[in-house]
C-alpha cells in the first residue's frame, strides 16, 4: 500500500421489537410458524384496509431511542416507501422519512484506544417485509426460477438504527455492534437474534486517503448474518476498495452481497432505477403526538446501562476489565452474578471467586448445551454456596468441580450433594495428623531422605497421605501438618 | 414549474410497474400537465401559517393495544394467490 487510507464506515440496523402483534394488524410476530398462518387484510396490503398503529411499538422504540441519548420528536408521522418487490404485497412499506421517531443520539464503545462516542443519525419506525424462499440450488436468487412469498414477518415492527459515519474499522463497528445489542437487550425491547433474523445489520463503507475531508464513494453491504460476518466482509471490503483506488479505478457506488462461504461480496445488479422510492406521507396514519410524560414514563423504565453496569462491577466487586464485560454482556448475565456475588460477599467469600466459576465452568457448560444463563439448572445462590463450601475448606477446589457437575445435572444444593457424596474434606488436624503418623511410619526411606536434605520428597508423603484419605483431605493442611512432624522429629 | 414530456410518463409507467400502449403517453403527459398546472395554482397561495398536514383530522392519538387478534385462514389467503406451492405464494423469477 502506497498510501495510507481511512477507512469510513456507517451502520444502519434493524431490530424486529418483541411485541405480540404486529406493528399495523393485529397478526401475531411469533417466529417459525407455518407459512402465512399469521396475516390478515391489513398485511396482506388487501384493498379497502386501514392500519392501527401498536401503541406498544412507540413505547418500546421511544425506549430504545432514549437508550440511544436520542432527542425523542415532539410529532412524527409515517410515509410510504413505495417500490416493487414480492416480499412486500402492498407495493410500498409504510416507514418514516422526514419526521422520525428520534434523533440525535450517540452511544459510547470501548475502543483499543478507550471509550469513543458513536453518533445516531435517527431511530425510525416501521413494518417489517414477508420472507421469500429462492427455489434454486443454496436458495441463490440469480438462479431461482420461482420464490415462494410467506407474509407472517410482513408488518412485524421493526426499528431502524442509524449511525453516523463515526466508526473507523471493522473492530469498531463489532465494537459499536456489541455495544448497542446489549442496549437493546438491557431495555428488553428486542431479543436481538441475529439467527431468527430479529437483528439485521447493513454497512456502508468508504475510503479516503487519510487527511482528506471529502468522503469517499460508498458501498453498501448487505447479507450479513452474524456480528463476525459483519466484521469480515467489512474488512473485504475496504481492502477491494483501497485496490480499487491504487490501481487508479474509481469506486462505484452500489449494493454488494456478501458471500460468508466465499469470504467475497459480489456487486448486486444495479437496477436500472436507482432507488426512487418516491416517499409520501401515508394517508392512512394520523401523525402522533409524543406526549413529554410518554417519554419521561420510558426514561424512568430505562435499566442501568451495560456500560455504566460494567463500570460499576469493576469497582464494586473488584473484577477485571474482562470479566466485567463477560458478567455484563446480557442483562440476565448481569443479574445472574449480582445475585451470587452479594451472597457470596455476605458469606465473606470473593466475588472474584464467584465470577471466576460462573465465567468459566458454568459459562462453559452452558455454551457447550447451548443453553442461555436464564436456563442455567444452577441457580445464583448456589453458584455462591460452592464457593463458599471451597473457601472455607469445606470441600477442596477439584471436588468443587465433581461438586459443580452433579449440581448441573441435577440441580440439588452442593451441601446436599457433599453429604450425599461423603465428599466433605477433612479438615480435623487430629484425624489428619493420625493419618501423617501412619504414612512416616510407613516410608521410612523417603522419610530419611527428606531429613538428609531431599525436602522436595515432601510431595511423594503429601500424595500417600491424600491417597489414604481416598482424595478427602484438606491437602494444605496435609502438607503443613507433614512438614511440622518431620521437622520436630529431627 | 417543471414540463411533463412523454420521457416523464414512461419513467412514471415504469416506476408504477404500468405498460402504456403507445398513443398512451402522449395522452397522459396532456392531463398530468393539467392536473400539475392546477396545483401549481394551489401553491400561489400563503400558506406560511397554516401547520403542514397529510390529513384532515389531527391533534389526536389514534393507537391500538398490544393484543392479538386471529387473522384469516390459510386456505382462504391463499386461494387468492396466483399460484401456490408449499403454502408459499409463488412468485416468477425475480432478478431477470
Amino acid at each position: 500500500m502506497s498510501q495510507d487510507y481511512e477507512i469510513v464506515i456507517g451502520l444502519e440496523v434493524h431490530v424486529e421489537l418483541s411485541t405480540a402483534s404486529k406493528i399495523f394488524c393485529g397478526c401475531p410476530t411469533t417466529f417459525g410458524a407455518e407459512p402465512n398462518t399469521q396475516v390478515c387484510p391489513v398485511c396482506l396490503g388487501l384493498p379497502g384496509t386501514l392500519p392501527v398503529l401498536n401503541q406498544q411499538v412507540l413505547t418500546f422504540a421511544i425506549r430504545a431511542a432514549l437508550a440511544c441519548n436520542c432527542q425523542i420528536a415532539q410529532h412524527t408521522k409515517f410515509d410510504r416507501k413505495n417500490y416493487f418487490y414480492p416480499d412486500l404485497p402492498k407495493a410500498y412499506q409504510i416507514s418514516q422519512y422526514d419526521m422520525p421517531l428520534a434523533e440525535h443520539g450517540s452511544i459510547s464503545i470501548d475502543t483499543t484506544q478507550g471509550e469513543k462516542s458513536i453518533g445516531i443519525t435517527r431511530v425510525h419506525l416501521e413494518e417489517d417485509a414477508g420472507k421469500l424462499v429462492h427455489q434454486s440450488q443454496g436458495g441463490q436468487i440469480g438462479t431461482a426460477a420461482s420464490s415462494l412469498a410467506d407474509y407472517n414477518r410482513t408488518g412485524v415492527p421493526l426499528i431502524e438504527i442509524v449511525s453516523e459515519p463515526d466508526l473507523r474499522s471493522a473492530d469498531e463497528a463489532y465494537a459499536y455492534l456489541t455495544a448497542l445489542k446489549e442496549i437493546l437487550l438491557y431495555t428488553k425491547v428486542s431479543d436481538c437474534n441475529m439467527e431468527e433474523g430479529s437483528l439485521r445489520c447493513d454497512a456502508n463503507i468508504s475510503v479516503r486517503p487519510r487527511g482528506q475531508e471529502a468522503l469517499g464513494t460508498k458501498a453498501e453491504l448487505k447479507n450479513m448474518n452474524s456480528f463476525k460476518n459483519i466484521r469480515d466482509a467489512i474488512e473485504y471490503e475496504a481492502k477491494r476498495q483501497i485496490r480499487v483506488l491504487e490501481e487508479g479505478g474509481k469506486v462505484e457506488q452500489e449494493t454488494r452481497l456478501w458471500d460468508a462461504d466465499k469470504g467475497t461480496s459480489h456487486s448486486m445488479r444495479s437496477k436500472e432505477e436507482a432507488h426512487d422510492y418516491r416517499y409520501f406521507p401515508e394517508p392512512d396514519l394520523p401523525v402522533v403526538y409524543l406526549s413529554e410524560k410518554m417519554i419521561a414514563d420510558q426514561q424512568q423504565q430505562l435499566p442501568e446501562m451495560p456500560q455504566a453496569r460494567r463500570h460499576r462491577f469493576q469497582k464494586e466487586y473488584g473484577l477485571s476489565e474482562y470479566d466485567a464485560g463477560v458478567c455484563t454482556m446480557s442483562p440476565a448475565m448481569a443479574e445472574y452474578f449480582e445475585d451470587a456475588a452479594k451472597k457470596a460477599v455476605s458469606a465473606k467469600v470473593s466475588a472474584k471467586t464467584v465470577c471466576n466459576w460462573i465465567t468459566v465452568e458454568l459459562q462453559g457448560k452452558l455454551k457447550a448445551d447451548g443453553k442461555e444463563i436464564s436456563n442455567s439448572p444452577i441457580a445464583s445462590g448456589q453458584m455462591a454456596e460452592l464457593t463458599r463450601l471451597i473457601e472455607r475448606g469445606k470441600i477442596s477446589g477439584k471436588m468443587g468441580k465433581d461438586v459443580f457437575a452433579d449440581m448441573y445435572v441435577t440441580g440439588k444444593d452442593p451441601e446436599v450433594i457433599v453429604q450425599e457424596k461423603g465428599l466433605s474434606q477433612i479438615s480435623n488436624s487430629d484425624e489428619i495428623l493420625k493419618m501423617v503418623a501412619a504414612i512416616i511410619a510407613a516410608n521410612p526411606n523417603p522419610v530419611a531422605e527428606y531429613k538428609s536434605g531431599k525436602t522436595q520428597t515432601i510431595g511423594f508423603l503429601v500424595g500417600q497421605v491424600m491417597k489414604a484419605s481416598q482424595g478427602q483431605a484438606n491437602p494444605k493442611l496435609v502438607n503443613q501438618i507433614l512438614r511440622d512432624c518431620l521437622d520436630k522429629n529431627i | 414549474m417543471p414540463e411533463i414530456t412523454d420521457k416523464t410518463v414512461e419513467k412514471i409507467a415504469r416506476l408504477a410497474n404500468l405498460q402504456l400502449a403507445p398513443d398512451e403517453s402522449g395522452r397522459f403527459s396532456e392531463q398530468l400537465e393539467k392536473i400539475l398546472g392546477y396545483m401549481h395554482k394551489l401553491n400561489q397561495l400563503d400558506t406560511t401559517n397554516v401547520p403542514q398536514t397529510a390529513q384532515a383530522r389531527q391533534g389526536r392519538n389514534i393507537w391500538r393495544a398490544d393484543v392479538v387478534v386471529p387473522g384469516l385462514e390459510r386456505e382462504a389467503v391463499l386461494a387468492e394467490a396466483p399460484d401456490v406451492q408449499d403454502y408459499g405464494f409463488r412468485v416468477p423469477r425475480i432478478i431477470e
